[in-house]
């Protein structure tokens, strides 16, 4: 086992060949010429003005690309972190004479510990809440400004705002704020490829299914919004050192808005969208300079966009862009060759892999699962039957901790996780499907497969972020969809695959955890009969492997050929539990499924 | 004592704004699953419009009322066709940010046509208000606590005794069943965009003598109205009235006794204590999705 276990985590990485940071040698070269050329052209103070307002927006709408766009959580106070940022270098620098690079600091870290205490209070909820909190949060922010004289200097703002001693010209300030465009553009494009990224990813497109992948749904959303806050800070302060002079006005909702509206037209999931947004809508106004002759017109134009964009172009210009390259890079890549699949479930505890006692979800008044016990035995096809409304799923969804037992006892492998939300669960060995299927619909199926893979507490894969790491991630999540047959379609989108392939895929995610226990939520369901005949290959293959599975379905030649165990659930009560056949007799089963006489 | 009495009834007053726009909240979402960011800016929106009306060209009151309702019963359906309708099938996203963009576009193109000066409407009675013993009833505020209890009474009736009222129901609780039980879901959900935004109308209608009439006028009542239906259990209807009425006699004594500056804050405050310690609300119950 554990022999085993080394020679995985030491298999050459035969996916990604040349070291990351060659690869991305372009990128460094292009951002240290743009560098170059900020410190090195001479600029009217106009045009200065209009790339220091272009670069420190840029820094802010990043933000708004890892909050809104990589985790799908809206965000309407980014000019309110943004003005943190530039208080704090602005009152730091000004009125308390501290060093720039320490108010800088403060800023970041203030707009981040800001960030983390609002999302903490309201990501547990649906996101309209957080749409209205950070809206409220917004206008309090600037009550504050406007009326905390002693602090903020009111509506009259802060001036003489100090710069860093290395760049005190207008000219190497920009050079320098290009330079930190540049770095923070790097970590924000990468940060998708990320352990972090993906969870980020996994949370927007279905939160229920990151859950039981081992994804902290809560902590990930956390970690985006602070992250998100914290960018917003970052330029703030950068732009505070650059204007010398901040006022409550410039971090108002509509400079939020005009935010939102830079991230959603260039294109919300890049960075590259958030440049091109951000440089568009600071230079269009430039162009047509009388709207902003009427006050409101050019607010309300941006208002129009938000509907236009969201109606017509709803990944934006850079989505438009990327989306036609992806499509043509997914049919000329050709998929590697990979080894077989290798399960080995962990075996920590006795005999009995899943052992439950007394299991019971109340729904109200309705008993759905009344005092069940079921004991899974090692190695083998467990099946959980029963009529229709006879409480199997209930009783899966209260295994994988999406519902909260009222009562009993859940032991897995040892380890009692009776009271674990569901992504502790799947880090101590639990891996499941759904009925409806619940892919990650933006992501490819090697992507969804490599969240799977991903599972904390998986020992077949080395931990760690290093480029090993990765390699190795996706080389598994590479072997278990090959396992299920689709290793040569890795690189398409769910939403080309058919619904037989679909579950398949869901399948492979949750072996590429290695599981000690899977669940198998009505897998037959939908399916046509040579799909079933699929599917019934595939779970031989599993089992032989010695993986222990629990499998939900009504198709009663699938289960009485798949499992050697069955128990039968009635009215959320265990009416039979036995050896296959002889269960499939019991008159109690007969009845509960084709009436008494 | 005197003081408590009288900042209880401007409360009250005052809540009861809010609790008509948290109404309107409630209903659209009820219907469409999606808060309407803009239903704020529909008060506004009527208020500029009786100002049009009733002072610039200088119809009478009740003429001008109606006109602005009509205009309201418009608006709702150019909304529901503009930002709700085309978005339907999207997830709740795209849609609050479209909600988001076209309250931004009606209160920037208000101040656009009608410039950032306040303005004033007049009351509907001519005479200021009644003294009650230590308490001074202002006449406008006993107008807004009538229509709000009578509107609370004709909501009710409504919904719960007529087949208009039950098929709107029937929407709200399961689109597909009630298509095929033979419900036009789509005409339902424009009668509740224009019934939500001639509530919102009517709330902006009966606070603004109150207030001045702004274009921050509807952002700021929208957010507390946001709050009221957080504080009564999102989605419910008697939630949202007591939230909204508790909420207004909170702002009033906060904005007494603590800061006037900060007033709007307030509700903010009473917001987040919610969110942490019981997210669900007064009424609310937990409701888990189904895997």
């Amino acid at each position: 086992m554990s022999a085993g276990s080394e020679k995985m985590a030491t298999a050459a990485p035969v996916i990604r060949t040349r070291p990351l940071l060659l690869r991305h040698l372009p990128y460094f070269v292009g951002a240290a010429i743009l560098v170059a050329l900020a410190a090195g052209m001479q600029f009217d103070g106009y045009i200065l003005n209009i790339l220091m307002q272009a670069t420190t927006f840029s820094i802010a709408v990043f933000g708004l690309s890892v909050v809104l766009g990589l985790c799908g959580q809206i965000n309407l106070a980014q000019a309110a972190f943004f003005g943190f940022g530039a208080y704090a270098v602005g009152i730091g620098t000004a009125d308390l004479h501290q060093s720039f690079w320490l108010c800088l600091v403060g800023g970041v870290l203030v707009a981040f510990v800001a960030g983390a205490f609002l999302g903490m209070s309201t990501l547990r909820l649906g996101g309209h809440y957080l749409a209205m909190v950070t809206i409220s949060f917004q206008q309090i922010v600037t009550l504050v400004m406007i009326n905390a004289i002693w602090l903020s200097h009111g509506p009259d703002g802060v001036s003489h705002i100090g710069r860093p001693e290395l760049f005190q010209s207008s000219q190497s300030y920009l050079a320098f704020c290009v330079a930190m465009l540049a770095i923070v553009g790097y970590v924000v494009w990468h940060l998708p490829d990320t352990r972090l990224g993906r969870a980020m990813r996994a949370v927007r497109d279905n939160e229920l299914a990151a859950g039981v992948n081992g994804i902290d749904v809560f902590r990930t959303k956390v970690y985006a919004f602070a992250i998100c806050a914290a960018l917003g800070g970052l330029a703030g302060g950068l732009f505070a050192g650059g204007f010398a002079y901040v006022s409550p006005d410039q971090f108002s909702f509509a400079e939020s808005i005009v935010f939102l509206t830079m991230s959603l037209l260039g294109g919300v999931a890049s960075p590259v969208g958030s440049v091109i947004g951000t440089g568009l809508l600071i230079l269009i106004p430039e162009w047509l300079r009388f709207l902003k002759s009427v006050p409101g017109l050019y607010l309300a134009i941006y208002g129009l966009f938000v509907i236009l964009i969201v109606r017509f172009m709803p990944d934006g210009i850079w989505g438009f862009v990327a989306a036609a390259f992806e499509r043509w890079r997914a049919q000329t890549r050709a998929p590697p060759a990979v080894k077989a699949l290798q399960l080995r479930p962990a075996a920590v505890g006795g005999d009995t892999v899943l052992e439950v006692t007394g299991l019971s979800k109340y729904f109200g008044g309705l008993k759905a699962v009344d005092g069940v016990d079921i004991a899974v035995k090692r190695g083998s096809v467990h099946a959980l039957i029963g009529p229709n409304g006879s409480g199997k799923t209930t009783t899966l969804n209260v295994l994988s901790g999406l519902y909260k037992a009222t009562a009993g006892r859940i032991v897995l492998d040892g380890t009692d996780i009776t009271n674990m939300p569901p992504h502790q669960r799947t880090a101590a060995g639990l891996g499941r499907t759904f009925q409806n299927i619940r892919l990650f619909r933006s992501m490819t199926a090697l992507e969804n497969v490599e969240i799977g893979a991903e599972r904390p507490g998986n020992t077949v894969i080395g931990q760690g972020l290093n480029a090993r790491g990765d390699a190795a991630l996706t080389e598994r999540a590479m072997e278990a969809l090959t396992f299920v047959g689709l290793g040569s379609r890795a690189n398409e989108l769910i939403s080309s695959f058919s619904y037989g392939h679909q579950r398949l895929i869901e399948i492979a995610r949750a072996l590429a955890s290695n599981p000690t226990l899977l669940l198998l939520d009505e897998p037959a369901a939908g399916l046509n009969s040579s799909e079933k005949l699929e599917l019934h290959e595939l779970l031989k293959r599993i089992a032989a492997q010695g993986l222990t599975i629990l499998i939900i379905d009504h198709d009663m030649t699938l289960v009485s050929e798949a499992a050697q165990h069955i128990t039968v659930l009635n009215f959320g009560r265990r009416i039979a539990d036995g050896e296959s056949m002889a269960v499939l007799r019991h008159p109690d089963v007969v009845s509960a499924y084709l009436g008494s006489e | 004592m005197d003081l408590f009495l009288q900042l209880l009834f401007t409360g009250i007053g005052i809540g009861a704004v809010y609790a008509l726009v948290a109404l309107g909240f409630v209903l659209i979402f009820r219907a469409t699953n999606v808060v309407n960011f803009a239903q704020g800016e529909f008060s506004m929106v009527a208020a500029y419009l009786m100002v049009v009306f009733s002072v610039d060209l200088g119809w009478p009151y009740w003429l001008s009322f109606l006109i602005a309702l009509a205009g309201m019963a418009l608006l709702g359906i150019v909304f529901n066709l503009g930002v709700y309708y085309p978005l339907r099938h999207r997830t709740f996203l795209p849609v609050i940010i479209a909600t988001i963009g076209a309250s931004i576009l009606l209160a920037n193109s208000v101040l656009a046509i009608y410039g950032p000066q306040p303005q004033v409407l007049q009351g509907w009675f001519e005479t200021p208000g009644i003294q009650l013993g230590p308490v001074y009833l202002d006449s406008q505020y006993l107008l807004i606590i009538a229509v709000t209890v009578a509107l609370v009474i004709f909501n009710y009736w409504f919904f719960e005794h007529t087949l208009l009222g039950k098929k709107l129901q029937a929407t709200s609780q399961d689109k597909e069943m009630a298509s095929l039980l033979g419900i036009s879901v789509s005409s339902m959900i424009m009668i509740t965009f224009i019934y939500s935004a001639m509530l919102g109308g009517l709330a902006g209608i009966l606070v603004a003598p109150v207030l001045f009439v702004s274009i921050q006028m509807g952002s700021t009542i929208a957010l507390k109205a946001f709050a009221a239906t957080i504080i009564g259990g999102f989605g419910d209807v008697a939630g949202a009235i007591i939230g909204g009425l508790a909420l207004g006699v909170i702002e009033t004594f906060g904005a007494a006794y603590i800061s006037v500056p900060y007033k709007d804050g307030f509700a903010f405050l009473v917001l987040v204590a919610f969110l942490i310690f019981r997210p669900q609300g007064i009424f609310g119950e937990r409701v888990a999705e189904k895997a």
